[in-house]
C-alpha cells in the first residue's frame, strides 16, 4: 500500500481524472472548503468574542454580588412599613462569619464630593474603601497605589483619583503623585491614578480610606452598601439569598420582605453571558460540522455521478486486468485527496479570515475580539475527521463501481 | 489451447430465463485464426464474454492453456484476463483522457510494470502498428483506423495468449477495415492465436476457419481458404 501511495503513477491517475474533469473537481474542493472555512471562521470569532469577554472581566472577582438598604415593604415586629434600612458595619461582619462559601465582604460608602484645585473645579463620585476593593475589583493603577491598610488606620487624608479626573484638573504630564487637591473643603493628597474599567457594576471616581469617609461624613456604624464575593465553588445566587437573611434577622425586617434590600448581581449576569458564549460556541460548532458534512456528502455525490460517467472506462480497465481492489483503491485515493487538498486550502483560508478579523476588531484595549484563533489540536481534529469521512465517502462509488461486470460496464453504450 | 465442451448458459429475464447457449464444443489450437458468426440473439456475444473471463458460465468446461476457469473471483480472473487474453472492441474503448501511448501501457501498469519499462515495451508495440509518431496523442485527435490500431497494440501489450475481437471493424469503413484485417492476419502469421466475432462474411473469409453459432448451439465449423486482406481491391 505504501508503495502504491508513492507510486509516481497513482498520482498520475489522480491528477488525470481531477483536471479531465475540472468542474466537479472544482466544485468538490468547494464545498469541503467552504465547510473549513466557516469551521475555523466561526469558531475562531466565538474564541475571540470570549477572549474579549474574559479580558473585560478579568479584573472582577465575578461571582459577587452588590447589597444596599432600601425601604420596607411589610410592617414587622411593631414597625410600620416604608422603614428606612441602613447597613451597619457590624452588619458586614455578621455576614462575614455566618454565611457559607463567603470569599470576602467589602462594605463601602460612597457620596458626592466637590473637587477644586487652583482655578479647576467638578464633582466626582467619592468612595469611602478598604484596600480589600482592589482585590476583588483590580484597579488599574496608571500611577502610584491603592488605599492601603496605614491610610484605613491612620484616617489619613490621601485620595485615588481616576484617569479622567486627572485630565480635568491636571496639566498634560504633570506629575501628579503628592500634589493636593480639595474635596469638599479639605485637603486631600493623590497617591495614585487609576483607569476605569467599563464592566463590572457600579464605579467610583475617587477613593477615599473608608475610616476617612467615615469621620468626614459622619458616617458611624452606617455603610452605603456591601460588596460580597463568593469562592468560586458557590453559587452566588444561594449567598445572596442567606446574606438578605441574615440581614433582614439582623434588623428587624419580615423574612418575605422583597423590596427592604437593593441588590445587583454580577455572577448571576456573568453566569448569563458566558452561557451565552457556550451556547454560541455549542453552534459554532453545530453550523460548522453541519457544513463539513454537507460538503462531504457532496464529494460522494459528484463521485458517484462520476462513476456513473466512467462506467464504461472501468469495465475496460477491468477487462484490462485491473482487479476490483485496484479500482476500489484509486477511487478511494481520489476522493481522500480532493477532501485533504480542500481542506488544507480551507484551514490557510480560514487563517487569513481570522487574520483579517483581529486587524479589523481586534485591536486596541477595548476590542471586540480578542485573539481569534483556533486550536492546532480542532485543526487537526477536523481534518482528521474530513479524511475519514472523505474514506468512507469515497467508497461508496467504489463499490458502486465494481459491482457492475466488466461485461455490463462494458456494453454500457 | 481453448476447450470447451457442453457450455450451457442462460440469463434470469424476470422470472423465467432465457436459454443463451445450449451445449457448446469448441476447442481452438495455437496459431489459428476463428471468425465466430451469427446473428443478433445467436448467443455469439455471450460465448466470446465467457471465453474473455467478462462473464461466467452455468454447465460444461472451459479450460484456457491449460488452466480451468471456473467460479473464478473478481480479482483471479482480472488477473487470467490480464495474462491471457487481449481484447480489441468494436468502439475502441480507449481511455479518451490518456494519449495512445498511455492507452497501450495500460494492461503493462495493471501486471505491475515498472514505467520504464512499460513504456519501452509499449513504444515498441505502437511501433509494430505504424503508430509511434502518433504516441502523444490522445484518442480524439486520431482516426477511426488509427484509434483500432491503438486498441490492438494495447490488446498485445500484454503478450496475451489469445488474442479477441469483438467485432473490430464494425465502427470502420471497407479500407480501413481491411487495413485492420490485414494487419490481424500479419499477427497470426507470426503465431499469434485470434478469436474474431463478426456478422460481415467478407471480414470472416479473411480468417482460416469459420464457426457459425445460431439459436445457442454451433450449426457449421469448417475450415476455410484465407483470403488475404492485402490482395482484395476494394
Amino acid at each position: 500500500m505504501m508503495k502504491f501511495l508513492f507510486d509516481r503513477d497513482t498520482w498520475q491517475e489522480v491528477w488525470d481524472s481531477m483536471t479531465k474533469n475540472k468542474v466537479r473537481t472544482v466544485i468538490t474542493m468547494v464545498g469541503v472548503w467552504w465547510g473549513i472555512l466557516l469551521l475555523i471562521g466561526l469558531l475562531g470569532a466565538a474564541r475571540g468574542m470570549e477572549n474579549s469577554f474574559n479580558r473585560s472581566f478579568s479584573n472582577f472577582a465575578t461571582n459577587s454580588v452588590f447589597i444596599w438598604g432600601q425601604s420596607t415593604s411589610m410592617p414587622f415586629k411593631g414597625f410600620q412599613e416604608g422603614k428606612r434600612v441602613v447597613l451597619k458595619l457590624s452588619d458586614a461582619k455578621r455576614i462575614e462569619e455566618n454565611v457559607e462559601g463567603i470569599e470576602f465582604v467589602v462594605p463601602r460608602n460612597q457620596s458626592q464630593g466637590f473637587v477644586v484645585r487652583g482655578m479647576l473645579s467638578g464633582t466626582y463620585n467619592i468612595a469611602g474603601d478598604y484596600p480589600l476593593l482592589d482585590v476583588v475589583q483590580k484597579k488599574k493603577m496608571k500611577k502610584g497605589r491603592f488605599i492601603n491598610q496605614n491610610d484605613i488606620d491612620r484616617k489619613r487624608k490621601v485620595v485615588a483619583i481616576s484617569e479622567d479626573i486627572y485630565k480635568q484638573l491636571f496639566e498634560k504630564d504633570e506629575e501628579p503623585i503628592g500634589e493636593l487637591i480639595r474635596i469638599n473643603n479639605m485637603n486631600f493628597q493623590v497617591i495614585g491614578i487609576f483607569e476605569v474599567s467599563n464592566f463590572g457594576g457600579p464605579q467610583s471616581e475617587m477613593h477615599i480610606p473608608f475610616t476617612t469617609f467615615q469621620q468626614i461624613y459622619n458616617q458611624g456604624d452606617k455603610i452605603g452598601w456591601m460588596m460580597i464575593t463568593g469562592k468560586p465553588e458557590y453559587d452566588i445566587k444561594q449567598i445572596e439569598e442567606d446574606a438578605k437573611l441574615i440581614l433582614k434577622n439582623l434588623n428587624k425586617i419580615h423574612p418575605q420582605d422583597k423590596r427592604a434590600f437593593g441588590s445587583f448581581n454580577l455572577g448571576e449576569m456573568f453566569g448569563r453571558v458566558t452561557g451565552f458564549l457556550v451556547g454560541m460556541q455549542f453552534l459554532t460548532w453545530f453550523v460548522g460540522i453541519a457544513t463539513l458534512i454537507a460538503g462531504v456528502f457532496a464529494i460522494g455525490a459528484i463521485l458517484l455521478i462520476t462513476v456513473k460517467e466512467r462506467t464504461k472506462e472501468i469495465g475496460v480497465r477491468r477487462a484490462l486486468g485491473a482487479t476490483p481492489f485496484e479500482i476500489k483503491r484509486q477511487i478511494v485515493v481520489e476522493a481522500v485527496f480532493l477532501t485533504l487538498i480542500a481542506g488544507l486550502f480551507g484551514i490557510i483560508t480560514g487563517g487569513w479570515i481570522l487574520i483579517a478579523l483581529d486587524n479589523a476588531f481586534g485591536q486596541g484595549d477595548d476590542a471586540q475580539i480578542v485573539n481569534a484563533s483556533v486550536s492546532i489540536a480542532i485543526v487537526f481534529l477536523a481534518l482528521i475527521i474530513l479524511v475519514i469521512l472523505g474514506t468512507l465517502i469515497g467508497l461508496i462509488p467504489a463499490f458502486k463501481a465494481t459491482s457492475v461486470k466488466p461485461i455490463d460496464a462494458l456494453r454500457d453504450e | 489451447m481453448l476447450k470447451i465442451s457442453q457450455l450451457h448458459k442462460s440469463y434470469p429475464i424476470g422470472d423465467s430465463s432465457l436459454h443463451v447457449l445450449k451445449g457448446i464444443d469448441l476447442e481452438v489450437n495455437e496459431g489459428e485464426m476463428v471468425a465466430i458468426m451469427g446473428s443478433s440473439g445467436s448467443g455469439k456475444s455471450t460465448l466470446l464474454n465467457i471465453i474473455g473471463i467478462l462473464d461466467d458460465y452455468d454447465e460444461g468446461d472451459y479450460t484456457l492453456d491449460g488452466v480451468v476457469i471456473k467460479d473464478l473471483t473478481e480479482k483471479k480472473a482480472a488477473i487470467y484476463r490480464n495474462k491471457f487474453l487481449g481484447f480489441i472492441f468494436q468502439s475502441f474503448n480507449l481511455i479518451n483522457y490518456k494519449n495512445a501511448l498511455e492507452n497501450v501501457a495500460l494492461p503493462l501498469y495493471y501486471q505491475g510494470m515498472k514505467r520504464k519499462e512499460r513504456q519501452e515495451k509499449a513504444k515498441y508495440h505502437l511501433e509494430k502498428v505504424g503508430l509511434l509518431d502518433w504516441a502523444h496523442h490522445l484518442p480524439n485527435e486520431l482516426s477511426g483506423g488509427q484509434k483500432q490500431r491503438v486498441a490492438i497494440a494495447r490488446a498485445l501489450a500484454a503478450d496475451p495468449k489469445l488474442l479477441m475481437a469483438d467485432e473490430p471493424t464494425g465502427a470502420l469503413d471497407t479500407t480501413t477495415s481491411y487495413d485492420i484485417m490485414e494487419f490481424l492476419q500479419q499477427l497470426n502469421d507470426e503465431g499469434k492465436t485470434l478469436l474474431i466475432v463478426t456478422h460481415e462474411e467478407d471480414i470472416a473469409a479473411m480468417c482460416k476457419r469459420v464457426v457459425r453459432l445460431r439459436d445457442g448451439v454451433i450449426m457449421e465449423d469448417k475450415i476455410v481458404e484465407q483470403v488475404r486482406a492485402a490482395t482484395v481491391n476494394v
